[in-house]
């Protein structure tokens, strides 16, 4: 039934995504209802249609859009709002509101939400970039991932609330943290102290993808010791990052993810220039002894990142949050507080429309 | 023939000179006592982990002071920062310098950095003691110079501009060390990038009264213009790297990216020559002139005048300053003598008041004494006369106790007497 797809709107991510035939709505539609081909059952004697929800989940979604947050946090002078511009095409970081260097460094970690919609192919998202500013830059910092951790939670809260109100709104803002991009410093040596604190810490409340910034400082040899390890560190601190392996649900997702996981964390470059490079325009830094291309995957690993984060994972991103991240810190408010009444049907896969 | 110089009153009077005398070898002469004795230099580099330093030292000297296997921060993951120093003798053109080279691993690598540039304050400080100690000796032979000539300091490259921790650092060591500010790795940034930042730290450091380190002028005016350029190009950035790679058929040492090859030496592509020329080969003697005059002499005057006015409060302290160290110690040893004399007569007050207190006690404890004897006395007369009682009484006794024995005795011879009467009668019955 791929003729209902529209091309444009499926390019083939970089990573190796399930079978095009059901690959077809991986990208941007509620996977729960993706399987069904593949599962065992009764044959049908005729055409029935059943496949057709899969179109019907498409045009809804389109109509109503949906959410991401996704938050950056590392050092300053990193690159993140250059990533992040890079990564979603558009001016949507605190640097297009003319934020510029002269403002001091905050004393404390600010936390700067910023939203804009962006629509592509008739599909309209809500994109808030939620900025860290003045994480990790003081010269004493310790917690300064406490305010993270209070705005995240505060997110699950306003959800929670929300949930269990006895008039529900048809569908709940959900302003809760799908995705946290930490920025490694690219020093070419370990990670330090304040990357594991902050990880170990975080990693069991939102979904951590660690990215090394700035990897054209490094040269091929450095960059792969320096990414293993970095994982290593990480495996040895015990910080699960997303695509965590707990979460894995079956051979085939385990596999993907074992791939991705290998080639974590992603070594980036973001830019939001454009130079003339055998005859081509693309993205990239000018230096006097090359031009750094962004989206070469030869050159550095973002065209990798994007498609991971965007074009395979995205609502995976979502549903990690809602199922696991949000329902543990529910059950430890219901548990601790025990004054909310106790809702005894869990959120099924149904109410989960209601996010999208 | 030499005219001679007046030994004028007013200046000193210029002549020239009319034949050749030979003073003129007097730097010949220098150079080959200074080529003798060699060169010292101590060099401190001071960053956060993972900046280039060892790379750049290895690059700067072109030695591997630092092997590859020398163990990354992730293998020396301390609590506090450390000094570390490593000596090296290189030789070159029959030259000899003693190059020491400081580290601080450790630096700005914890969460809390905070007085992370303590143990480098008494580093430096600590090395100025020696040498101050080692001038105040008698012997003053062997005077080796380990003071701080030069400190490095390395900026991460973020494009921004500095950070509180390097602000703090440098403006609490730019009065005691000459402080060179470094943009490391900076095959990171953009040529415009890197003009950015550059404009950004000048100006954070102007605004912050930092004292880096400043090139003197020179009279001439080609060096002048030389130094003017590398004056805007401060602070340095810098690449470091000891691999050989080959460029267009020639050999040069570089950083091989996918995209193409940064070259350590090349003056676009970053200022690492401008450093070297500046730190080798034109200024180190500037560097450690200044080290001496000026750091080095700031320390020794804040240390003496401590150890002088000690005890003293801030304000008093300032006017004393001023005086000559002798007048400074003859008011001391006044003061002194009148300590001694007040303390002498104070302990004299609390001496006779003591030998007071312990005559009463003694009158005391006297009459006491005589008291009890006294009584003992009396109980002792009674006692003698009971006793006299005693014996008086005994005395009766033992007269008639022994009257009667004379009686008995008295008797018994009469009847012993009548005995033998009786038994001479008997035997006469």
């Amino acid at each position: 039934m791929s003729e209902i797809v529209p091309p444009e709107v499926r390019p083939k991510p970089a990573v190796p995504a399930k079978p095009t035939g059901i690959s077809s709505v991986h990208g941007s539609q509620g996977s729960g209802v993706g399987g069904q081909g593949a599962g065992g059952g009764s044959s049908l004697l005729g055409y029935i249609g059943i496949d057709t929800i899969i179109e019907q989940m498409r045009k809804k979604t389109m109509k109503t859009g949906f959410d991401f947050n996704i938050m950056v946090v590392g050092t300053s002078g990193l690159g993140k709002s250059t990533l992040v511009n890079t990564l979603f095409k558009s001016q949507v970081s605190r640097r297009s509101t003319g934020w510029s260097r002269d403002e001091k460094i905050p004393r404390t970690v600010e936390i700067k939400a910023v939203s804009h919609v962006i629509e592509e192919g008739g599909v309209k998202m809500k994109l808030t970039v939620i900025d860290t500013p003045g994480f990790g830059d003081q010269i004493n910092n310790e917690n300064c991932w406490d305010p993270i951790s209070k705005y995240i939670n505060e997110q699950y809260e306003k959800f929670l609330k929300e949930e269990v109100n006895i008039a529900r709104k048809k569908r709940i803002p959900d302003t809760r943290v799908h995705c946290c991009l930490y920025f490694i410093s690219p020093t070419g040596h370990s990670l330090r102290q304040l990357d594991t604190e902050f990880m170990k810490n975080l990693s069991r409340m939102v979904n951590i993808i660690p990215v090394i910034a700035k990897s054209d400082t490094l040269t091929v040899e450095e960059k792969i010791e320096f990414k293993q390890r970095v994982r290593k560190e990480l495996e040895i601190s015990g910080i699960e990052f997303y695509p965590q392996k707990e979460f894995d649900e079956d051979m085939e997702d385990k596999s993907d993810n074992d791939k991705i996981r290998e080639a974590m964390p992603f070594a980036v470059v973001g830019s939001d220039k454009e130079y003339q490079v055998n005859g081509k325009r693309v993205l990239g830094r000018k230096t006097p002894w090359g031009v750094v291309e962004v989206e070469n995957p030869i050159h550095c690993e973002f065209a990798q990142l994007r498609d991971f984060l965007i074009r395979s994972h995205l609502q995976d991103l979502k549903e990690v949050t809602h199922n696991i991240h949000y329902e543990t810190y529910r059950a430890k408010r219901l548990n601790d507080n025990g004054g909310l009444h106790p809702i005894s049907t869990a959120p099924s896969g149904d109410t989960q429309e209601s996010n999208l | 023939m030499i005219e001679r110089a007046e030994s004028a009153v007013s200046g000193i009077a210029q002549r020239n000179l009319e034949g050749y005398v030979g003073f003129a070898n007097l730097p010949n002469q220098v150079y080959r006592k200074s080529v003798k004795r060699g060169f010292e230099f101590t060099l401190m580099v001071v960053g956060e982990s993972g900046l280039g330093k060892s790379t750049l030292i290895n690059s700067l000297f072109l030695t591997d002071l630092y092997s590859k296997d020398y163990p990354g921060p992730s293998h020396r993951i301390k609590k506090t920062v450390q000094v570390e120093q490593s000596k090296v003798l290189i030789k070159e053109g029959g030259v000899q310098l003693t190059l020491t080279i400081v580290d601080t691993p450790g630096f700005g690598d914890a969460v809390d950095n905070s007085n992370c540039w303590q143990p480098v304050i008494n580093y430096i400080d600590s090395k100025c003691e020696d040498f101050l100690n080692a001038e105040s000796r008698v012997n003053r032979r062997l005077m080796p110079d380990n003071r701080v000539h030069c400190c490095l300091y390395f900026i991460a490259p973020s494009g921004h501009g500095l950070k509180p921790l390097d602000i703090e650092f440098m403006k609490r060591l730019h009065d005691k060390v000459n402080v060179i500010p470094l943009i490391a790795k900076a095959d990171t940034l953009t040529p415009e990038e890197c003009q950015f930042f550059k404009k950004q730290i000048m100006k954070e450091i102007q605004e912050h009264k930092i004292k880096i380190y400043e090139f003197p002028d020179t009279e001439d005016d080609e060096d002048n213009k030389l130094i003017r350029k590398i004056k805007d190009k401060m602070p340095l950035a810098v690449v470091g790297s000891n691999v050989v790679i080959e460029v267009n058929g020639r050999k040069v040492r570089g950083r091989q990216y996918p995209w193409g090859v940064a070259e350590v030496e090349n003056g676009e592509h970053c200022d690492f020559t401008v450093l070297r020329n500046m730190l080798i080969r034109t200024h180190m003697q500037d560097l450690k002139d200044v080290t001496n005059n000026v750091h080095y002499e700031n320390y020794r005057s804040k240390k003496l005048a401590a150890v002088t006015c000690n005890g003293i409060d801030a304000t008093k302290a300032k006017g004393q300053l001023t005086k000559s160290p002798l007048a400074q110690m003859e008011e001391e040893r006044r003061e002194h003598v009148m300590k001694m004399k007040k303390m002498e007569s104070e302990m004299e007050q609390v001496f006779e008041m003591k030998v007071k207190e312990k005559k009463q006690k003694l009158k005391d404890s006297e009459a006491e004494l005589e008291r009890r004897h006294e009584q003992m006395k009396k109980n002792l007369e009674a006692q003698y006369k009971e006793l006299e009682e005693k014996r008086r009484q005994f005395e009766e006794e033992k007269s008639n106790w022994e009257a009667q024995q004379r009686l008995l005795e008295q008797q018994k011879l009469d009847a012993s007497k009548t005995m033998e009467k009786n038994k001479k009668k008997g035997k006469i019955f």
